[in-house]
């Protein structure tokens, strides 16, 4: 068979993930601390855990509605009105997904066709070009700038919306930089999409990971934004139920009914078990929330002053658990920095590259690890720094 | 949550973390750590710093026992007297007033079963207010003081999320 013949080209065309082969090689060593991954270090909390046990002993393994339980649905409305102030109906502007990746998915199929352009703000998840790749639409990439914040600004979006945009991913809080949109970034990127046609796909999967004074807020709080926007979130980061691939998206029914129908087609229902455990989690869990939150607040802090002194400058990331330093002082690349550091020091991180063009210059450090772990781990890069001459010296 | 009570938490959970490091993780100035430290020391919050050693681990012989007590209360001061009499025993590891169905939970650490065995039969015992002892050795240490004894915790995350 000639293979090569039969694959879809664009699905060929996907980015390979370059990043595969780096982190194969870090599990190939056995001394190796990998700060790499994008997921909590906690376990589910027990009460979550407990009640998905529950229903599987009475063997309520069944499908759910293909939307979600209502029960679930509901609750998600409380849980958005309660810590976000939207509002959502259950009945037909909720849908639960297979993770906030399959509700990423849907909202972009769902709206996007062959030639529509789709704003998306660099460096970020990486899962948003290939889904738009996929259905025919055109990425437009913009890159945030560390002196902004990594924040996204108006004139960045004014100057890259065109006739033909039809959706902007507004990514925040930020995978890989930590970065947050404040009320006022937010009000300014509203301002500039009221009165256009232009649909906003907010992913708002660390919305509870949040460090500054101002809480989350979701730009579909703002006036005029909910009837514009598709919210994404969802269980991983918040609850740490990553492997329970559980997340929703809400927004305006018409957009909502076509995502159910692809879902429909596509997955049929999210997985039961996870389904009950997740009422448990909006039910129960606020503050055990808190609890993880506070102790990820802890390490982002030993780790931003640890790396400034080292001479990796890195501004304050505000949410999610990564930090974002510059490895700009040391001349190399990305790439470079990160294979040597494996090489030498058996410390596995990822290239700020793997983002997108503009995370270029830096490299981004999971705090999903312990302060233990994480100490370790800034010996070891100081030590590196140090047998290089790239220490910061005071 | 009160920056005391946070201290309190960070140091349980390890208490060799430098003092440059709790500050920052506190997102408090140095001199200002050092001084609640001061504090949690001088008013009692604070009755030690010690290691979990695995002495099974070390290769050292070490036999641990955990000892009921049923004793008898004086009636001016309770079970006060009693119990520091036996924590004042340098063998005894900790001294605690239990509900349920006996007074006094003692454990105690040594060198061999004959040793604690001894010291049950000649030093406890004897004593006037203890009716009876139960002496239970332990066999196998699975966890302690949060920690793991036996299995590490492996991290089985491997998914790179970019
Ligand atoms: C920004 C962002 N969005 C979405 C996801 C997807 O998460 P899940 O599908 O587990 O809900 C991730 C996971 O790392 C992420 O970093």
């Amino acid at each position: 068979m000639d293979y090569d013949q039969i694959l879809a080209p664009a699905a060929k065309a996907m980015r390979p993930s370059g990043i595969r082969k780096f982190f194969d090689l870090a599990a190939d060593m056995p001394e190796c601390i990998s700060l790499g991954v994008g997921e909590p270090d906690f376990k589910t909390p027990w009460a979550i855990r407990d009640a998905a046990i529950r229903t599987l002993q009475q063997g309520r393994t069944r499908y759910t509605a293909n939307a979600g339980m209502k029960e679930l649905r509901v609750e998600i409305c409380n849980y958005l009105a309660r810590r976000f102030g939207l509002h959502y109906s259950p009945d037909d502007q909720v849908l639960v997904t297979v993770g906030g990746s399959e509700a990423i998915d849907m909202a972009i199929r769902a709206m996007v066709q062959p030639g529509d352009e789709v704003i998306i703000p660099e460096p970020c998840f990486v899962c948003y070009e290939p889904i738009t790749s996929l259905t025919g639409g055109v990425p437009v990439h913009i890159a945030t700038r560390p002196e902004d914040q990594f924040r996204l600004k108006p004139e960045q979006l004014k100057n890259a919306i065109t006739p033909r945009t039809k959706l902007l991913i507004l990514p925040y809080p930020n995978n890989p930089t930590g970065a947050v949109m404040e009320r006022e970034d937010l009000e300014a990127i509203a301002e500039v999409l009221r009165g256009t046609d232009v649909m906003v796909l907010s992913d708002e999967i660390y919305s509870e990971l949040t460090y500054g004074r101002q809480r989350h807020i979701s730009i579909a709080s703002l006036p005029g934004m909910a009837e514009r926007t598709i919210v994404v979130n969802g269980f991983s980061k918040s609850y740490a139920m990553t492997g329970w691939r559980l997340g929703y998206a809400a927004g305006p029914a018409p957009v909502l009914k076509v995502m159910t129908k692809i879902h429909q087609s596509c997955i049929m229902s999210a997985p039961t078990t996870s389904q009950y455990a997740a009422i448990v989690a909006l039910q129960q869990c606020d503050d055990q929330i808190v609890k993880m939150r506070d102790e990820y607040n802890r390490r982002r802090r030993f780790l931003v002053k640890a790396l400034n002194e080292m001479g990796l400058d890195c501004f304050t990331p505000l949410g999610a658990f990564y930090v974002f330093p510059s490895i700009q002082r040391t001349g190399l690349t990305s790439a470079q920095f990160c294979e040597q550091l494996l090489q030498e020091k058996h410390v596995a991180i990822v290239p700020g590259d793997a983002f997108g063009a503009s995370g270029e210059g830096y490299a981004r450090i999971s705090y999903a690890y312990s302060v233990e772990y994480l100490e370790t781990a800034i010996k070891r890069i100081r030590a590196f720094l140090k047998e290089h001459g790239w220490l910061k010296q005071d | 949550m009160d920056t005391m009570q946070e201290l309190l938490q960070i140091l349980e959970k390890n208490a060799r973390l430098s003092l440059e490091n709790i500050a920052a993780m506190m997102d408090l100035p140095t001199e200002q750590v050092a001084a609640m430290m001061d504090e949690a020391n001088e008013k009692g919050y604070i009755h030690g710093y010690q290691a979990l050693v695995d002495w099974e681990k070390a290769g050292v012989n070490q036999v641990e026992a955990m000892i009921e007590l049923h004793v008898s209360p004086r009636k001016d001061r309770g079970f006060e007297e009693i119990a520091t009499a036996i924590a004042a025993f340098e063998e005894v590891d900790s001294v605690m007033l239990m509900s349920g169905s006996y007074d006094l939970l003692v454990s105690i650490k040594g060198q061999s079963f004959q040793e604690i065995a001894l010291f049950v039969a000649k030093r406890l015992s004897p004593l006037d207010d203890v009716l009876s002892t139960a002496t239970s050795f332990v066999l196998r240490t699975y966890k302690r003081g949060g920690v793991l004894y036996q299995d590490e915790e492996i991290d089985e995350r491997e998914c790179t999320v970019l």
